[in-house]
Order: C-alpha cells, then sequence, then structure tokens
C-alpha cells in the first residue's frame, strides 16, 4: 500500500479493497520500523490517527466523504496542532502544546484527513539542510551520509521513505521546494496568500508560505485543494476561489512559453544538475512547449535581501519567546532581564540566535533605511524582473537547487555557504509567486529537481504542467535503495 | 562589513540573547559573514523605487468590532512555565 500514491490510496478506499484502519496501521507500522533510520518523524499520533480513520471509515461507507477521506499524512512540526506538541524543532517550543488547531490543520480533519504525526524540520524553519533541529538531523533516504535538504526535509525525507503518501510543509526562501528536489519528491510552495498561515509558527511573516509534499502533482493537487482558500483569521490571506486543481491536469500544454531564466544557468551550477535540467525542458519542448531565453537581472540580489529581509520579520516574530507565556524558562532567574536572555540563549540554537541578531541590527536606529528599506526596494526591483518576464511566458523553468544533496557538515562553518543553497528558490518568496519542485533525473544516484515557478494564483497551471511531464516520464516513481 | 565586539554586545542585549565569553569571537566573525554578503544591497542604484512591503499590494481588511473570541484563560495558561490565580509568574522587577 506504501507504494501507491494518493490518487491510488483513495480509489482503493472507495472502493473498499482496504480501510482507513487498515492503511493507517500500515504507515504507523512502517514509521514504527524504519523511521529510527531517518529520523524524519518526531511524534507519533497512533492513537489519534486511529480514531480518525474509525470515523473516515464511517464516511466512507456513507458513501459521501471527501475526496481525501481515510487518507494518512503527516504534519509539519511547525503547524499547531491541538493537545499534540509543536515544538517548530526547538528547544524553545519542546514542552508546548497548543490549545488549538492551525487553519490547516482543520481544513485536513474537516476532510476526513488522518494524521500519523509530526515531521522533524530545521529549527524555526531556519535551515537548508535540517542539521539545526533540536531534535537531530533527518537522514536522506537517498544516501544516508547527506542531508535532506531544508527546513521542510523530516515531510520530504517520510514521503520518500513511504512513511506517509504525503505530507504539509511551508516555504519561506525554498523550504518546500529544496527538499523535494534533494528528496526525489514533488512539492508545491503556493502564491503568497492562497494557504491560511494562522496556526503555522511565524518565521518571517512577508514571506512564510505553506504547501504540499507527495510523490507526484495529482497528488499535490489532491492536497492543496483541502488546504487553500480564504480565512479570515489570517489577514493576509487572499479571498480568491480555489480551482479543482484535480480537474485541468489532462490539459494539453502544446503552445505553452516557457522562460528560461539564463540567471538560473550560470556559474556554481552542477553540470549533471545542469543536463537533467535540460533534458527535462527537451520533454517539454517534445510535448509541444516552447522555450524561450528570458532574463531575470536582478536574480543576484535575492539572497542579499532575503539576508536582510527575513531575519528583520524573525527577530521580531520571535521576540515572543520569552520564558513567560508558553515555552521555555531558564532555571532560577535572578530578575526580568536574566529570565529573557537566558531563556532566549538557551531556548534556541546558534542558526536562530544569529538570524535574530541580524535582524535586529538590520532594525536597529540609525541602520533601517540602509538595511531594511534598501532591502524592501530591491526586492521590488527582483518582483518587477518576474512581472516584466510574466508578459512574454507563461511560466518559468530552470533547477530548484544549484547541485544535489550535499553531506552532513559540510556548509557547516560559513553561514552563507549554505544561504547560497537557496539561490534559484528565494526570489519566488520574495515575489510572492508560486514555485515548485518536480523529480527531474538523478546525478551520483542522488535525485535532481526540476523547478516550475507560475504567476499569481496560477497552481492549476503548474501542477497541469507537471502532471503532464510525470506521464511522460518516471523520475517520481524511483524508490530509494533498501526502501521496498 | 566588519563588526565589533563592542556592537555585537549591544545587539544582544536589545536582542535579549545572552552571549557568552567562549563564543563572542566565532558570533562576530559569522555575523560579519553575513553582513558582507547582504552589504551588496547598497551598490544598487534604488532611486525612486518604491519599498515592497507586501507581495499582493493588499490593503488590511476591517470588521465589525464585536467579541469573536471566548475566554479561554485556563486552556492558554495551561501551557505557561508558572501561573498563580490567572497571572503569569516572572522573577521580581521590583525592589
Amino acid at each position: 500500500m506504501h507504494n501507491l500514491t494518493i490518487a491510488e490510496l483513495i480509489k482503493g478506499l472507495q472502493s473498499k479493497e482496504f480501510s482507513s484502519i487498515e492503511l493507517t496501521q500500515h504507515f504507523l507500522d512502517r514509521i514504527m520500523t524504519l523511521n529510527p533510520a531517518y529520523n524524519a518523524v518526531i511524534t507519533i499520533t497512533a492513537e489519534n490517527a486511529l480514531k480518525t480513520a474509525a470515523v473516515a471509515d464511517k464516511r466512507l461507507a456513507a458513501g459521501n466523504a471527501p475526496a481525501l477521506c481515510g487518507v494518512p499524512i503527516l504534519h509539519k512540526d511547525i503547524f499547531c496542532t491541538r493537545d499534540v506538541r509543536t515544538s517548530c524543532g526547538s528547544k524553545m517550543l519542546d514542552n508546548f502544546i497548543p490549545p488549538y488547531n492551525a487553519t490547516v490543520v482543520e481544513n485536513f480533519e474537516r476532510d476526513g484527513v488522518v494524521v500519523l504525526g509530526k515531521t522533524n524540520m530545521d529549527e524555526f524553519a531556519m535551515g537548508s539542510s535540517n542539521e539545526t533541529s533540536f531534535y537531530g538531523a533527518v537522514i536522506n533516504p537517498w544516501a544516508v551520509d547527506c542531508v535532506p535538504g531544508g527546513s521542510s526535509g523530516g515531510s520530504a525525507a517520510a514521503i520518500a521513505a513511504r512513511l506517509a503518501p504525503g505530507a504539509t510543509a511551508t516555504d519561506t526562501g525554498g523550504s518546500i521546494r529544496q527538499p523535494a528536489a534533494l528528496c526525489g519528491i514533488t512539492g508545491l510552495k503556493p502564491t503568497y496568500g492562497r494557504v491560511s498561515r494562522w496556526g503555522m509558527i511565524a518565521f518571517a511573516s512577508s514571506l512564510d508560505q505553506g504547501g504540499p509534499m507527495a510523490r507526484t502533482a495529482e497528488d499535490c493537487a489532491l492536497l492543496l485543494h483541502s488546504m487553500a482558500g480564504f480565512d479570515e483569521k489570517d489577514s493576509t490571506c487572499i479571498d480568491h476561489e480555489v480551482p479543482d486543481y484535480s480537474a485541468t491536469l489532462g490539459n494539453s500544454i502544446s503552445g505553452l512559453r516557457i522562460g528560461v531564466p539564463k540567471e538560473y544557468f550560470s556559474e556554481g551550477l552542477d553540470v549533471g544538475t545542469e543536463q537533467a535540467v535540460r533534458v527535462a525542458l527537451a520533454v517539454l519542448e517534445a510535448q509541444g512547449a516552447e522555450l524561450v531565453e528570458i532574463s531575470l537581472p536582478n536574480t543576484g540580489l535575492s539572497v542579499p535581501a532575503y539576508y536582510v529581509i527575513a531575519p528583520a520579520e524573525a527577530s521580531a516574530n520571535l521576540s515572543r519567546f520569552d520564558g513567560v507565556k508558553y515555552g521555555y524558562r531558564c532555571e532560577d532567574p535572578k530578575d526580568l532581564q536574566d529570565l529573557y536572555s537566558r531563556t532566549r540563549a538557551e531556548g534556541f540554537g546558534e542558526e536562530v540566535q544569529r538570524r535574530i541578531l541580524i535582524g535586529t541590527y538590520c532594525l536597529s536606529a540609525g541602520y533601517y533605511d540602509a538595511y531594511y528599506g534598501k532591502a524592501q526596494q530591491v526586492r521590488q526591483l527582483i518582483k518587477q524582473d518576474f512581472t516584466s518576464a510574466f508578459k512574454e511566458i507563461d511560466v518559468i523553468m530552470g533547477p530548484t537547487c544549484p547541485s544535489p544533496a550535499f553531506k552532513f557538515g559540510s556548509k557547516g562553518d560559513d553561514p552563507v555557504a549554505m544561504y547560497l543553497e537557496d539561490i534559484y528558490t528565494i526570489a519566488t518568496n520574495l515575489a510572492g509567486l508560486p514555485g515548485m519542485s518536480v523529480p527531474c533525473g538523478m546525478v551520483d544516484d542522488k535525485p535532481v529537481g526540476l523547478q516550475i515557478i507560475g504567476n499569481y494564483f496560477d497552481e492549476a497551471l503548474m501542477l497541469n504542467i507537471a502532471h503532464q511531464y510525470q506521464q511522460t516520464t518516471d523520475w517520481h516513481n524511483a524508490v530509494p535503495k533498501g526502501i521496498l | 562589513m566588519h563588526i565589533e565586539r563592542h556592537e555585537i554586545e549591544k545587539l544582544a542585549t536589545l536582542a535579549r540573547i545572552a552571549i557568552n565569553e567562549d563564543t563572542i569571537s566565532d558570533v562576530t566573525a559569522r555575523l560579519s559573514s553575513v553582513l558582507d554578503l547582504v552589504d551588496q544591497l547598497q551598490a544598487i542604484d534604488t532611486d525612486g523605487v518604491a519599498p515592497m512591503s507586501h507581495p499582493m499590494q493588499s490593503t488590511q481588511r476591517l470588521r465589525e468590532d464585536e467579541v469573536t473570541e471566548l475566554n479561554q484563560r485556563e486552556a492558554l495558561q495551561a501551557v505557561a512555565p508558572d501561573i498563580e490565580e490567572g497571572l503569569f509568574l516572572v522573577p521580581k522587577v521590583i525592589e
């Protein structure tokens, strides 16, 4: 059952080939047995999962269940789950049991989706390797000495290892697309405002966006349909109709104009990765799409602009963790200042502390205009690059990451080396555009991702293209060695 | 951009993060490396470019001023490190 896609599982559930309880138990057994080797899941909610599955089976028997009813998934541990620990990968929230559900969690609950547990992640979603998690790094199922990417590395690795057919994830600078690429799965970061951020622990509020991960575009379409939609609890959520993403998957892509930015194929791109992406583009060309070389001249500024804006917003968002109302508190504080300073020094890991300090610096008196104001202007230039490009083309494509999965510790000493991992993904977050990663090849037995960037609210078109690509290629069906 | 040790100490105070003696030089070096990266922005001509604070240029929605949340003090304080009679307890701040 674990090799079936969500679309196939739905057929099995609806034709009573297996029950949701059987399916749920099967994945729980796999998590128990296999997860210790990958550390992808940090909380297992077996009892709740089986209860939900029993209810789902009743709804399925009654014959009026929503499509995803009875399908088991995992939630990234950044989404608040009522009565279930939500740690955000941090010691700061190791003891945090939310009294409420995130809207995304509620939406899946409404549709009868079963939650198997919560996935590991970089602390507060700050990282591209999962090495910053308080619970230890996640192992890439494709290469046990390599990172799974981050920050949604637990969700990506769990899907690659067949511990769940799908999972939720979040993306602030590439945190869905980069781990999806490195773990050989499909992941979609929707348009900013498409999915509610309510109950999704904030990192950088103007960039954060939740989205689905699964093995195929068809499955991502099903998951996104459940996740997306207007939510009055999130003031940045946009009231825009949610289309039936599954309905348009079969559309022809003949005549599609694909923009290929020359800046995404420049210095620093691994040769094998470039080759795999070029071959994927040729496949789409053979299906009737037209490739158009374009330029996004301000691409190189996206990483520097991001490392002002994201830390600045993070330093403000994370000021709430002070040891008073919830979360970690240091022992025997001698006064209030000591309570704050030691709680935060002991509760946050090194990378989170670094970003808070950078953000504090950029926002401090005398530096605001030079850093934050300047970065917001550069952000406008980056957005304008995309706006002009989309006048000529329908989607943009290139590599998701500069190279396949790298070894643990290999980007340890210089934070900037790690930051450059997101060089092709960050600009879409700054512009608020949707982005997707689809498996498109292998280099040294490690997966490579093709990135698809769409115009605002063009998720249906992106899923359609990815699905058409997956009809003629087999990369999304590849299974890591040792996974049976 | 080189950042001085006393600036790190000031930042640590502003951010309420205690930095101990053993790590302050590492923290300084790595922060300088990130600031070198972001300093690339200074060379860009952005005269007349409007700062972008939100991808969609949407405006804040308004709603009627009415009670929408129930009082859940007990549930919300159940996760607090220390409470007493509905209050959050912190160390004494007034001598």
